[in-house]
């Protein structure tokens, strides 16, 4: 060896056993995961419970209070109503399809979702198929920026334009609109979460149009 | 090591030694999650619910924790209760633990907590670890407060939601963006050292006959 350092040697340690280490991180874990489990199963059942409210509430809101509303699961490309065998409601994706006291149908409700300018904005719209026409909007999840991204749920003038509007929606600077009944006046300042709405609901109908054509051939109008 | 009173563990925490604005401990929550009151209460319990159940048990197992596993037990038992806060906050508010989104889950390294623990907890008796932790946490929802306040009142022109000025304030949306909790920060510690030097000086003035009357006699 020509390089003459030392290498420094670790001090003496007072000799802990190493099953000690080993027992009180076990231990602790284990009690960790007692207290974590006790808790998840008392809140799990409030917290599920409180996601369905949200969800059956949104679903009237933006049906226009329907009088009942039925659940259509997607599978294999095609809405079924009963879920087939085998398969839970939790692993489908699911629409909503909304009568009027007449039973008549009124449209669906369908939840979806695409990158905005922070994370993923989940909002949910109901459609009439008859006439192509959005019925009404909701945001259900966003992290847009508070004060200029969150208007997208908080402006009221903003998600009542979705109310009538055609598909397939066109976004437009804000107070620039003809009067098109396609045109969403864009907010100023949250261009990008506006655009994604737009975007979201334009995509979503693409891809559930044919479902809705083919269930509504299925079941008569 | 230096002696306290119990009532000295449990006042320092809010205030003399304040975990975020003498400390600056903590200082990510503080500056990310104080947009508005509701969300610094929110946050500012769930972190003292983590502190005060972390010192319970830290300072109760102490005797059995070996010191080379220390550190990766106290991070352990905070874990447990940051899981447990927040599957609480998700369940009992669920508005407001969505407006916290992932700012919960990172309470686990909130260094005001583990440095507590450390300092503290893991060398103290039981009593002595809950009224510091409580000390501290009450600090922390204090400074949270005072962020929070501030910025929701300028940037929304509400204080809890209410409406304070009327429909005609035009809100100063920075004040609510990341920026406004930056700008809050440093005005308060401005406004925090600005009153220390002005007692710091007045406590001079103060002293002064008596030091000219020592000197002349000398």
């Amino acid at each position: 060896m020509t390089d003459s350092t030392t290498i420094p040697q670790a001090p003496p340690q007072d000799d802990v056993p190493s099953r000690k280490l080993m027992v009180t991180l076990a231990g602790a874990g284990a009690v960790a995961g007692l207290m974590i489990v006790f808790v998840y199963g008392w809140t799990q059942p409030t917290i599920k419970a409180y996601k369905a409210r949200m969800l059956a509430a949104a679903v009237q809101e933006v049906l226009r209070m329907p009088a009942s509303y039925d659940t259509l699961y997607v599978h294999q490309g095609r809405l079924v109503d009963q879920l087939p065998d085998g398969v839970s409601a939790a692993d489908l994706e699911a629409v909503y399809l909304g009568y009027d006291a007449d039973g008549s149908r009124i449209g669906f409700a369908i939840a979806a979702g695409e990158p905005g300018f922070q994370d993923i904005i989940g909002l949910i719209f109901g459609y009439d198929h008859n006439d192509g026409k959005v019925l009404g909007m909701k945001v259900l999840e966003s992290k847009e920026t508070p004060g200029l991204g969150d208007k997208i749920e908080k402006d009221a003038d903003f998600v009542g334009q979705f109310e009538g509007a055609l598909i397939p929606l066109l976004g437009v600077k804000a107070r620039n609109a003809s009067g098109d009944p396609h045109e969403i006046d864009m907010i100023t300042g949250a261009t990008i979460s506006s655009r994604t709405i737009i975007r979201t609901i334009n995509n979503a109908i693409e891809r559930f149009g044919p479902m809705f054509d083919a269930y509504y051939e299925g079941t008569g109008p | 090591m230096r002696q306290t009173t119990p009532q000295m563990d449990f006042l320092r925490g809010i205030w003399r030694e304040n975990p975020v604005l003498i400390q600056m401990l903590g200082l990510c929550p503080a500056l990310a999650v104080t947009n508005t009151v509701a969300n610094s209460i929110a946050m500012g319990v769930a972190t003292f619910f983590v502190l005060l159940g972390s010192s319970l048990l830290v300072s109760t197992f102490k005797r059995w924790v070996p010191h080379e596993v220390r550190i990766s037990t106290y991070v352990l038992i905070i874990a447990t209760f940051v899981t447990i806060a927040d599957m609480l906050l998700e369940a009992v508010v669920p508005t407001v633990h969505k407006a916290l989104g992932a700012f919960v889950g990172l309470i686990v390294v909130n260094c005001m907590i583990l440095s507590r623990q450390e300092a503290f907890a893991s060398k103290q008796p039981i009593g002595r670890s809950l009224l510091d932790a409580a000390g501290t946490g009450f600090g922390f929802i204090l400074a949270l407060l005072m962020m929070g306040a501030v910025r929701e009142v300028l940037g929304n022109g509400t204080f809890l939601g209410i409406s304070l000025f009327g429909p005609n304030f035009e809100p100063w949306v920075i004040m609510i963006l990341p920026p406004g909790g930056f700008l809050t920060l440093g005005l308060w510690l401005l406004v925090l050292s600005w009153i220390q030097r002005r007692r710091a000086e007045s406590a001079k003035v103060a002293d002064w006959p008596a030091g000219v009357a020592q000197r002349r006699a000398a």
